[in-house]
């Protein structure tokens, strides 16, 4: 059971007694299924897969069917997020498998838990380059935890229970199960087992006593110790651990961007997120701090900078179920292996006494007071998105969920909201997929149904994955969608003028379409919202519209993300201003 | 009211190398490429050996040989697989490997432990009676000859089979194959017992 922000749903794994006994190799598929606790599936029908579709119709999983199998593995992703459980996505042999691709990376690089099944050719045409045959297993073996080829309709099912357990034990990610039609079609009488890991994968659980013993030391000896808390956190359902342990010992605590949300981020030791567009003062203690709890991270270089100056006065202490990861990029000087929630127990219980942190905690607040994340709101310049933002947060409980697409509208959604509860913040950390919002804010809503959901989207990345809306209202999804139009792919237009000096090629879109209008076509509201008088209103009026709303928002298209850590650089050594890129 | 701009702010003094370690400032620590004979147990089973090749070349990992062949197990096959990397490298690669879901077990086989290659060499068939006694020198022997070319086989160390490879020249070699090396430590130890 994850740490929801919300009552999690009932309807948990319950056997049903009455079950009748499996036929065909497709309804030993979709046991396994039911077996796992699966409730929602999403998805694209097609040749290959009509058998496990025709095997879904006698079954209580409820489908939803996608406009586009990209969308079909996102919404599976954000779902596996919000719940904690593995999300589930069909698509069909050849350019469905191909189309789950790019949202099966995605799920890879964050470790969300997705189990992918898409259909094949029948065995015998395999390799003869038949129609819609594409290697799917070769395709999606580098971005999965394993991708499995069913050979038989009598080991299928539990192909499909392995592969849901693998994709939720210890570090989450997703796996795959290629399903060639002549094996779901034919006949078995074999009910898949109970989902089992594979027996060659070890999890591990606690950390070695002895290294717990000599990180907790070194942590309480520190003068200037902090807390990076990464997704890992979350995915454990660590953050009511960390939360005490960072509170007995009075420890300063930096989120990764996947982080965000193991930590409130009002609490007065809280220091936001680190990383190229993370806050100032996360990066000044990230820079300064001489010994680092590093939680379930993977050192990404969008949080690092270079590695040379990524806190190099510090000693690390590496907390991951994932022992590849130690040493990776990092050094560990004191290497924890096992499950986050574990381990935060077993050093709450080692340490010795709380660091004497008094100076470095002043220190962690006068960074915060000499780099607010504050911004102008001139009458005469266009609205400013952080604004927008702002205010929404301000209105809405804590427990609604964020979703977003990858730009700088992504980049101001996690500044500008405040985050206090784990899984509220949905986004495409490791991948940076554009079009990751539309559908991702579709699996979240199902996933959470009480919870209130927000995307964030920039113009470029919801072009991408539009057509999702058509899902979103058929469902009757009550889902706020805020485009944040700057009518450029604008990051990318931030970088031109950061480091190219200024040469647009291929990042404006003047002939951008009408949001608000596009959004009616597909039968949500539409609302255009353009100046700073409006915004609360137009806000309250799309959030209480009972369904999918787009406020296409006009927003000031010079507007730039800072702070900014320039890539490969010193944290640091962040830009507050176009002005400081130059010092850099 | 913006804080201390980039070059007026409180700066560490140390430093990592690009391995992420913590170094003197002062003095650049690199970590020299060594070889290493890595002896993965796997599931013998449809993909495992393009999986294991396109972990290695995926993430960059310097790979000499790469050697697959059954087990007394019928369910498991041995990999043994050279790499060159610096000691990070050496540590990541067996750490990655151990995390694909078809590998039973790896292990880093010691200095001494013995390591076999085999290599045919066709040369000209014109000094048949020289070629022979060059291979003699190399423990070889001809596996087949024609009145044009002569297959000689040879075992042995990585450096043995470089060197008669060299010897061989003279007779105008046609054609070589190897096999990569095939590893086992010295002694009782054993990879299958101790998994
Ligand atoms: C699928 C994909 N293609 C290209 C990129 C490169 N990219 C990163 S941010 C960005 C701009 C995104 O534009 P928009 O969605 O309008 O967001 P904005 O930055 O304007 O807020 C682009 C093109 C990407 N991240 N993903
Ligand atoms: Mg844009």
């Amino acid at each position: 059971m994850s740490e929801r922000a919300s009552v999690p749903k009932e309807e948990e794994a319950e056997p049903e007694t009455e079950q009748e006994p499996v036929t065909t190799g497709a309804q030993s598929v979709i046991r396994a299924l039911e077996n796992a606790g699966t409730d929602y599936v999403f998805g694209v029908q097609g040749g290959a897969i009509m058998p496990v579709y025709d095997a879904l119709y006698d079954s209580d999983i409820n489908h939803v069917t996608m406009a586009h199998e990209q969308g079909a593995s996102h919404a599976a992703d954000a779902y596996g997020v919000v719940t904690g459980d593995p999300g589930v996505c069909f698509a069909t042999s050849g350019p469905g498998a191909t189309n789950l691709v790019t949202g099966i990376a995605d799920a890879n690089m964050d470790s969300d838990p997705v189990i992918a099944l898409t259909g094949q050719v029948p065995t015998e045409f395999v390799g003869n380059d038949a129609f819609q045959e594409t290697d799917t297993v070769g395709i999606t073996q580098p971005i999965t935890k394993e991708s499995y080829f069913a050979a038989d309709s009598d080991t299928v099912g539990d192909n499909v229970s392995e592969a849901f357990a693998l994709a939720d034990a210890g570090r989450q990610g997703p796996t795959l199960v290629d399903l060639p039609k002549d094996v779901t079609q034919g006949d078995t009488e074999v009910e898949p087992g109970a989902p089992e890991t594979p027996e060659t994968y070890d999890v591990p659980e606690e950390a070695d006593d002895e290294n717990v013993q000599e990180a907790a030391e070194a942590l309480a000896e520190a003068d200037r110790p902090v807390i990076l808390s990464g997704g890992g956190v979350i995915k454990a359902d660590a953050s009511n651990a960390l939360r005490e342990f960072a509170k007995e010992y009075e420890i300063p605590v930096i989120t990764t961007m996947p982080g965000i949300g193991s930590f409130p981020e009002d609490h007065e030791l809280s220091l936001e997120w680190a990383g190229m567009h993370g806050t100032g003062y996360a990066n000044m203690a990230i820079s300064n701090t001489d010994c680092m709890l590093a939680i379930g991270t993977r050192f990404d270089d969008r949080l690092t900078g270079g590695v040379d100056s990524f806190a190099p006065d510090a000693e690390v202490i590496h907390v991951d179920i994932d022992p590849a990861e130690i040493s990776k990029n990092v050094y560990a000087d004191y290497p924890l292996i096992g499950d986050a929630r574990n381990v935060l127990r077993q050093l709450f219980d080692a340490m010795p006494r709380a660091p004497d942190a008094d100076e470095w905690r002043d220190q962690c607040q006068t960074w915060k007071d000499e780099y607010p994340m504050d911004y102008d709101t001139p009458d005469d310049e266009p609205l400013k998105p952080q604004c927008v933002v702002e205010q929404f947060s301000e209105m809405t409980p804590d427990d609604t969920i964020v979703c977003t697409g990858v730009g700088q509208h992504q980049m101001w959604a996690s500044q500008f909201w405040e985050y206090t509860e784990p899984r509220t913040w949905v986004s495409s950390h490791g991948l940076g997929t554009m079009g990751y919002g539309v559908p991702a804010a579709i699996g979240a809503k199902l996933a959470a149904p009480d919870q209130e959901v927000v995307c964030f989207d920039g113009d470029g990345s919801f072009l991408m994955t539009v057509q999702g809306l058509s899902v979103a209202v058929r469902e009757q999804l009550d889902i706020t969608y805020v485009v944040l139009n700057n009518e450029a792919v604008g990051m990318v237009r931030q970088w031109q003028d950061g480091f190219y000096e200024g040469r647009r090629m291929a990042s404006e879109y003047p002939w951008i379409p009408q949001f608000d209008k596009l959004a009616e076509a597909f039968g949500a509201r539409g609302f255009t919202l353009e100046s700073y008088d409006n915004v609360e209103e137009t806000i309250q009026e799309a959030r209480e519209y009972d369904g999918p709303s787009v406020i296409d928002a006009h927003i000031d298209p010079g507007e730039n993300v800072f702070p900014m850590v320039p890539s490969g650089g010193d944290n640091g050594q962040f830009a507050l201003n176009e002005d400081h890129l130059d010092m850099i | 009211m913006p804080g201390p701009a980039p070059d007026e702010r409180m700066r560490p003094k140390g430093r990592r190398n690009t391995q992420g370690i913590r170094v003197d400032p002062e003095a650049e620590v690199t970590h020299e490429p060594r070889q290493a004979v890595l002896s993965a147990l796997v599931k013998h089973r449809p993909g495992v050996l393009s999986e294991v090749s396109a972990l290695f070349s995926r993430r960059q990992f310097n790979i000499e040989s790469l050697t697959v062949g059954p087990t007394v197990d019928d369910d498991t096959a041995r990999m043994t697989i050279l790499i060159e990397e610096p000691e990070p490298g050496i540590d990541q690669a067996k750490k990655q490997l151990r995390k694909l879901v078809p590998v039973v077990s790896v292990r880093e086989l010691e200095g001494e432990a013995v390591r076999r290659e085999l290599a045919l060499v066709k040369v000209s068939g014109e000094k048949p009676d020289d070629v022979n006694a060059v291979a003699d020198m190399y423990d070889g022997q001809a596996v087949d000859a024609s009145t044009d070319s002569v297959t000689v086989e040879i075992t042995g160390s990585k450096q043995k089979i470089d060197a008669a490879i060299e010897a061989f020249k003279q007779f105008d070699v046609q054609e070589i194959v190897r096999t990569g090396a095939a590893a086992l430590e010295r002694g009782p130890k054993t990879l299958e017992k101790d998994v």
